[in-house]
């Protein structure tokens, strides 16, 4: 049976990358415990208009948690303590008590600036993945699909890192806003795999120089990006990119 | 070069610095639990690592690792500050699978030098540093009596105390900074990841335990230690 709760939730309001910006607050009465976090949101900014406010903007899209675009870092966790290491999406309110303050706030890091509220722009991956992260292959007709031997556990494995969505949950958890763990994921699924190989040097070079010029930072190993990531990817990515970058690196 | 230019190869340095830093613990820490058993043993030790020019070079090469070691911690943070940005969060739950020493790596390693600092002045400023200069009984004892100096500075409490600290600091710093140093070189995964941790911990423990067990002991009963005296077989230098 879902049950009623009430709870006050702040909510971070800034107008672009240059401006201060500042917590709002907002008494939020009687939402069923079912409700979806966003769906919640949706009531707020509902209030928020009825008043004569502006309403509260964030970022979402496909909420089934597959598309990334939620990043909402809430009470201290990039996407909130979601039931099973899934986005804002997936959170619920039953995770929330009767009289709590909820705090919403942004990813803050320098490389994803704020555009408004807690709406930011993580274009900088996009630039990363366009810096190295394909296979360059010609078209035609489709070869079998049994033409090229992949050993089941190194497609399941890449298939694990290609399930990296591009939140950036672990930029935003990591004390040094480092990329590691996205650009890791993504060098991964293609190193993991035959056909990613050929391109597999070229691919870490470009993508860790990418990372490096778009400013984000340097891994120091603290864990807090596989602790938080919705797709449960692991630092065993990053000592995989460091492999490829290393070894790229020193055979030129 | 990209060792210095990319963000894998200054990590790199950082790993490989850490590694040498280590095995040089090791060595140090090995060497140090001689005093607790043997004086003539310990001070033959001293006598071989005296001011000879092949350790006044590797002592050299010991102060250039700590000082990469040291500015590129420095670099590191002020790059990674930057990455950051300045907007903090007002609320930060931290998950517990991160470890504490992990976040607070350059406070340790700033405690950890301002120890080796104390350290160079109570042993290294008396031993090595008065026997290149020529004053071999500077420190009130021979250069090469480490076994007197180590005597001389666990007398002290308030020294005791701080190399205590000291010690702690430093094997919270390895405890993360060993597997760090292999996960950077890229030789872990699902499997090394926990290998590796546990070496680390392990690792950390026994080599403190090495310095801890001679700065206790000393401060305890400094008298009825080193007791195995007799013919030291001399090194063939």
């Amino acid at each position: 049976m879902a049950k009623n709760i009430s709870f006050t939730i702040k909510y971070w309001k800034q107008n672009g990358p240059k401006d201060k910006g500042h917590f709002d607050s907002h008494q939020m009465k009687d939402i069923p415990d079912d409700t979806s976090f966003l769906e919640m949101l949706d009531i707020l900014n509902e209030e928020l208009i009825e008043e004569g406010k502006e309403p509260f903007v964030f970022d979402h899209d496909c909420r089934e948690g597959i598309c990334g675009m939620c990043s909402l870092y809430i009470n201290g966790t990039p996407h909130g303590k979601t039931e099973r290491g899934a986005t804002t999406c997936q959170l619920y309110m039953r995770k929330f008590k009767d009289g709590d303050t909820i705090t919403v706030e942004p990813w803050r890091s320098a490389g994803f600036p704020v555009i408004k509220d807690c709406m930011v722009d993580r274009s900088a991956f996009d630039k990363i993945i366009q810096a190295g992260g394909y296979t360059t292959v010609r078209t035609g007709a489709p070869q079998d699909a049994n033409a090229i031997l992949i050993p089941k556990q190194d497609a399941d494995e890449a298939m694990d890192c290609a399930s990296c969505i591009g939140c950036g949950a672990c930029v935003a958890a990591c004390k040094n806003g480092s990329a590691m763990l996205f650009v890791s994921s993504k060098v991964s699924q293609l190193a993991l795999l035959p056909q990613g190989r050929p391109e597999a040097a070229k691919r870490a070079k470009a993508m860790v120089a990418k990372m490096d010029e778009l400013g984000f930072g340097n891994c120091t190993n603290t864990r807090a990006c596989e602790a938080v990531c919705p797709k449960c990817e692991t630092i065993a990515n990053i000592a995989r990119l460091n492999r490829e970058f290393i070894k790229a690196k020193l055979a030129d | 070069m990209w060792l210095f230019k990319s963000s894998i190869g200054r990590k790199l340095i950082m790993s490989i610095s850490g590694i040498a830093l280590v095995l040089f613990l090791t060595f140090h820490g090995c060497m140090n639990v001689v005093a607790i058993f043997s004086k003539d043993a310990y001070n033959q030790i001293c006598s071989l690592l005296g001011s000879n020019w092949y350790a006044i070079l590797a002592t050299a090469g010991l102060g250039a690792l700590v000082a990469i070691h040291f500015i590129y911690a420095f670099i590191l943070t002020f790059q990674n500050r930057k990455a950051r940005g300045n907007n903090k969060y007002a609320v930060t739950d931290k998950p517990a699978k991160v470890e504490w020493a992990s976040q607070n790596m350059l406070v340790l390693g700033i405690i950890i030098v301002l120890g080796l600092l104390l350290h160079l002045f109570n042993f290294w400023y008396n031993m090595m540093f008065a026997e290149i200069i020529g004053q071999p009984t500077m420190g009130g004892y021979e250069a090469t009596d480490g076994f007197s100096y180590i005597q001389q500075t666990f007398s002290n409490p308030v020294f005791v105390t701080l190399y205590v600290i000291w010690l702690i600091a430093l094997w919270f710093h390895l405890t993360h900074g060993i597997w760090s140093s292999f996960q950077t070189l890229g030789v872990s995964g699902h499997v090394w990841f926990n290998r590796w941790k546990n070496i680390s911990y392990a690792w950390a423990t026994v080599v403190i335990l090495c310095f801890l067990a001679v700065a206790l002991a000393f401060a305890i009963c400094p008298d009825s230690l080193g007791n195995i005296s007799g013919k030291v077989v001399p090194f063939a230098m």
